[in-house]
């Protein structure tokens, strides 16, 4: 059983992709039923793990690849947060990708794929060792090319070839620093950390760069960040999960394993690489909000955003005192719900509204309601407004910053504050408070599209107002830090 | 014993019969493509159990008779060509464009392909190379009169190398009487050794257009027929370097040394670059792919400094020769699977102009699908035998000391990348072109193909595990 529970999550996701990819266009009913059948006992599974794990019960599988290389499948505390996170928002965004194509084009081929990126999702959470952690990296990576260049236009075959072009040079960097790492130790679990006393000091410092650039591509850190505005080509759901799960976040997920698992916090400090991976990510944070202020694109501007957010979590990692780990950990879950959220709600503005800009949103707000509050909610979460997810988050990373003795990391977090509050609250008082053009047209008629984006914005606001509870992903998070790294 | 006579016999006695009854062709090769695949499933239940089998046919062993050994390598090469001749009949049956010599040809280069895997004498390896060469030049030559040019241009490469192999064997038999491979392993090497081992090495590098002997190989096979384009670019050149790993690996390792294992590497590295860099310059699909082929058996040649010489004792050597094998063999599959996707889009549109390519996913999407993996495997990206050679061989080079060798794999996938990046988002744009349908059926056999070379990843313990199999040294685990 404990075996076969990892295995039986992985196929959750891999048995609807591959069926999915030979069924003809028409069938939408057995596409649906396996694309939301696969989430729903996804799911579940969780949840029968979530409780197992919570009582201290650990999950393995194994499956021997060649000498040296084998596929680890494990699950502790930290893989069922990021696990948690993609299995319902995928459900969600499942519902709200049904709702958003309809009847259109290769459908068959779209939701295969995107079942294959959960897929991948899931199995980056899983992965307990360096190795299987590439391969379902590079499986996310081939398996979200078809998805960002969904469209076939000349935009999104552009944006799809910026997207590899950053991707695949980042994946060998990966490469090259997991198999100069594993040659000098030998395979690398993340549950038993390697013994970094044989490789010289220069070169375990080369190994984390290597691997900060290969993950930092996914994770969108300055200045690796260039494909993820362009990937806004996609269509919305598409953008909601990148953004939210599936592709930063693996990134960002990569990184804290890499400085928490691999190589340990003790020696990043000892080699001096946390400070300069914290200024990496400070910079990205401001840069990410300067930049979003400049957008007049919805969706751009949501996606320099997420630049800056994603890097919360990877700021949370290098500071790695207690406070700051929580933080981040727990901004990994708040940034996924909040983001999701405002994509939902952007995807609705465009297809319900043709509302692209943020000139569009005038006086939207009393002829979507329902949207725009989700859309506020989210906004004001990601500003930091007591008590929302956002200003959690950063309370966290906030305190983490004094205990670690980097002050300045207050003076980023107040920064990127006013530079999120710069770039939001203009579009919350177009919604609200600005007068609607006279041949606006525009309505939310469509639940399956309105419900998604209603559940993730709720849920976003209670796990902040519940964040003392043990539930709640800070309570997790502090499970995880006590548990494995502050014992 | 008898399955390994068996898997000689039939596809030369399917070439004489389909010479006889040229009608037959097709339905003929059917036949032996089936009664091989049996064969060789008992071979390799009789291998898993009992390790590598030899026979010597007509009674007497080696020096005095010829001896034929089924190991690892050996199976593993000739299961590549069963598979990949099974894709190729069933895609050239149906096509009224391929002539019927086409048939007693195929068969005739799967008959000396098997005999060189098999066979343990310099001699034998000899003729079993020039029966290739014929039927490989022949083969070239039905692309019509534009390839005769490209065909006889191979022919005087590969007999020039011909020529150079059959000295270097000469000079083996005046110094030590014999040529069997096992008996020549127990012998000291003299000068004349490494005379000989220098003129057969370059005999064998033109046949597998090592750059810069390479000059011959993307004209051949974009010239030729696609079905005939599969089976010299996934086979013929694999031919020559299993002669190459037996001679450096099995008959005479101790005339290496590191300057000699390096030149190798060196020239598979600069194959590397350059099959990379033209690939990205062609304007037609057959060239990108065999400008791919250049650069993949670039790779081939990294294992003499990574697997032989000084580090042919260390633990690491079992790893980067396996590595090998997993990429020529994982190679062989995939650039079959794109040689046939490319017939059937000539079929489909007319043309491999890239530009014809057009919208082409949404026409015939198994093709597009079955290309894209086999791009997958050329890339070397997970989870593929591309991908587990690559893995293996990084990490021998890293665990050695010998990096250089390792950024070459890497830098090689992102080439790769590059160059298979251009036909794949042409196939991908969102337009239906005009075409002539393809059946359902036919458009499975590339995609078969190319999940094949991803299956062998997947699986790659078992195939790992088979292809050590009689390996000297094997008993060496890997790191």
């Amino acid at each position: 059983m404990t075996a076969l529970l990892p295995i039986a999550i992985l196929l959750s996701s891999l048995i609807p992709a591959g069926v999915t990819f030979f069924l003809a266009q028409e069938s939408h009913r057995l596409r649906n039923t396996l694309s939301l059948g696969g989430a729903t006992v996804k799911l579940l599974l969780i949840v029968v793990m979530l409780l197992a794990v919570g009582q201290g019960a650990e999950y393995e599988a194994r499956l021997s690849l060649a000498p040296g290389l084998y596929l680890l499948l494990r699950i502790d505390a930290l893989s069922l947060l990021f696990m948690s996170l993609s299995a319902v928002l995928w459900l969600l965004t499942t519902v709200y990708a049904i709702a958003y194509f309809g009847t259109k084009a290769e459908l068959s081929r779209f939701f295969g794929f995107f079942s294959l990126c959960v897929a991948a999702t899931t199995g980056l959470a899983m992965a307990g060792s360096l190795i299987t952690f590439f391969l379902f990296f590079e499986l996310l990576t081939l398996a979200t090319w078809p998805l960002v260049v969904h469209k076939q236009d000349a935009k999104s075959l552009a944006a799809g070839r910026s997207y590899l072009a950053f991707a695949l040079p980042g994946s060998a960097a990966l490469l090259v620093a997991i198999i100069w790492l594993e040659s000098a130790t030998g395979p690398v679990e993340f549950a038993r950390s390697p013994d970094l006393s044989v490789l010289p000091e220069a070169s375990l410092r080369w190994i984390f760069a290597l691997f900060v650039a290969g993950l930092g591509v996914k994770a969108a850190l300055v200045p690796l960040h260039g494909w993820l505005p362009g990937a806004m080509a996609a269509p919305a759901p598409v953008s909601a999960l990148l953004h939210a799960v599936a592709v930063v976040k693996a990134g960002a997920f990569g990184i804290v394993r890499v400085v928490y698992d691999v190589f340990g916090i003790t020696t990043v400090q000892e080699l001096g690489l946390g400070t300069p991976l914290a200024v990496l990510a400070s910079v990205t944070i401001l840069w990410g909000s300067l930049r979003a202020l400049q957008q007049r694109e919805i969706k751009k501007r949501l996606a320099f955003s997420t630049v800056s957010q994603v890097s919360y979590i990877v700021l949370g990692a290098a500071l790695a005192g207690p406070y700051a780990t929580i933080g981040g950990l727990a901004h990994l879950v708040h940034q996924g719900l909040m983001k999701i959220t405002l994509f939902f709600c952007a995807g609705i503005y465009d297809e319900r509204a043709g509302v692209k800009r943020i000139e569009g949103l005038n006086g939207l707000g009393a002829r979507m309601p329902v949207t725009s509050v989700c859309f506020s909610l989210g906004a004001l979460g990601m500003i930091g407004l007591p008590p929302m997810a956002g200003f959690v988050s950063k309370v966290y990373l906030g305190i983490g910053g004094l205990q670690a003795g980097a002050p300045w990391v207050l003076a980023v977090l107040a920064g990127s504050t006013l530079l999120n509050a710069a770039y939001f609250l203009p579009l919350l008082y177009r919604l609200w408070f600005m007068p609607a053009d006279d041949d606006m047209a525009g309505d939310e008629r469509v639940p399956m599209l309105v419900w998604p984006a209603a559940v993730t914005a709720l849920v976003s606001v209670a796990v902040g107002v519940f964040a003392a509870s043990a539930l709640s992903p800070l309570g997790w998070a502090a499970l995880i830090v006590e548990r494995d790294y502050w014992p | 014993m008898s399955a390994m006579i068996a898997l000689l016999a039939l596809p030369l006695a399917g070439a004489l019969a389909a010479v006889a009854t040229p009608r037959q062709g097709a339905r003929i090769a059917g036949l032996v493509a089936l009664a091989s695949a049996v064969a060789l499933a008992l071979l390799i239940a009789q291998m898993t159990s009992a390790g590598s089998v030899r026979v010597a046919p007509g009674g007497w062993d080696a020096p005095l008779g010829i001896v034929l050994e089924a190991d690892g390598l050996a199976v593993g090469f000739i299961a590549l060509t069963v598979a990949v001749m099974a894709g190729v009949i069933a895609i050239a049956a149906p096509m009224r464009s391929l002539a019927a010599p086409f048939w007693p040809l195929a068969m005739l280069a799967w008959a000396a392909l098997n005999a060189i895997f098999l066979s343990r004498d310099l001699f034998n390896l000899y003729v079993g190379l020039e029966l290739l060469t014929l039927a490989a030049v022949a083969l070239v030559a039905m692309g019509g009169d534009k390839a005769l040019g490209a065909a006889l241009r191979y022919l005087i490469f590969a007999l020039t190398g011909s020529i150079l192999y059959l000295a270097g064997v000469v000079l083996v038999y005046s110094a030590h009487g014999m040529l069997d491979i096992d008996l020549l392993a127990g012998t000291m090497p003299g000068r004349t050794d490494r005379m000989a081992m220098a003129l057969m090495t370059v005999g064998l590098l033109i046949k597998t257009a090592l750059f810069p002997f390479h000059v011959w190989l993307a004209p051949a096979h974009a010239a030729a027929p696609a079905p005939a384009s599969a089976i010299l670019s996934a086979l013929v050149p694999k031919a020559s370097f299993v002669i190459l790993l037996r001679l450096w690996f099995e008959a005479m390792p101790d005339t290496a040394n590191d300057r000699i294992l390096s030149v190798l590497a060196v020239l598979g590295a600069l194959a590397v670059v350059h099959g990379g860099a033209m690939a990205l310059r062609q304007g037609r699909l057959k060239q990108i792919i065999a400008y791919s082929t250049v650069a993949q058996i670039g790779y081939l040649f990294l294992v003499f400094p990574l697997a032989g010489g000084d580090s042919a004792a260390q633990p690491w050597a079992a790893g980067a020769w396996t590595g090998t094998v997993f990429q020529a063999l994982g190679h062989g599959l995939a650039k079959a699977a794109m040689f046939l996707c490319a017939g059937m889009w000539i079929i489909a549109v007319g043309s491999d102009r890239l530009e014809a390519l057009r919208g082409l996913a949404r026409a015939l999407p198994m093709t597009a699908m079955a290309f894209a993996i086999a791009a997958i495997t050329l890339m070397g990206l997970p989870p593929s035998g591309g991908f587990t050679a690559k893995y293996l061989m990084m990490t021998t080079a890293f665990a050695s000391g010998q990096v250089v060798w390792g950024l070459v794999l890497l830098g090689g996938g992102l080439l790769a990348a590059a160059y298979l990046y251009r036909p794949m988002a042409l196939l991908f744009t969102r337009e239906m072109p005009d075409f002539t349908p393809v059946p359902r059926a036919l458009q499975l056999v590339p995609l078969v193909l190319a999940l094949l070379a991803v299956g062998m990843g997947i699986l790659s313990d078992g195939v790992y595990t088979f292809v050590q199999i009689g390996r000297p040294g094997a008993a060496e685990e890997g790191l």
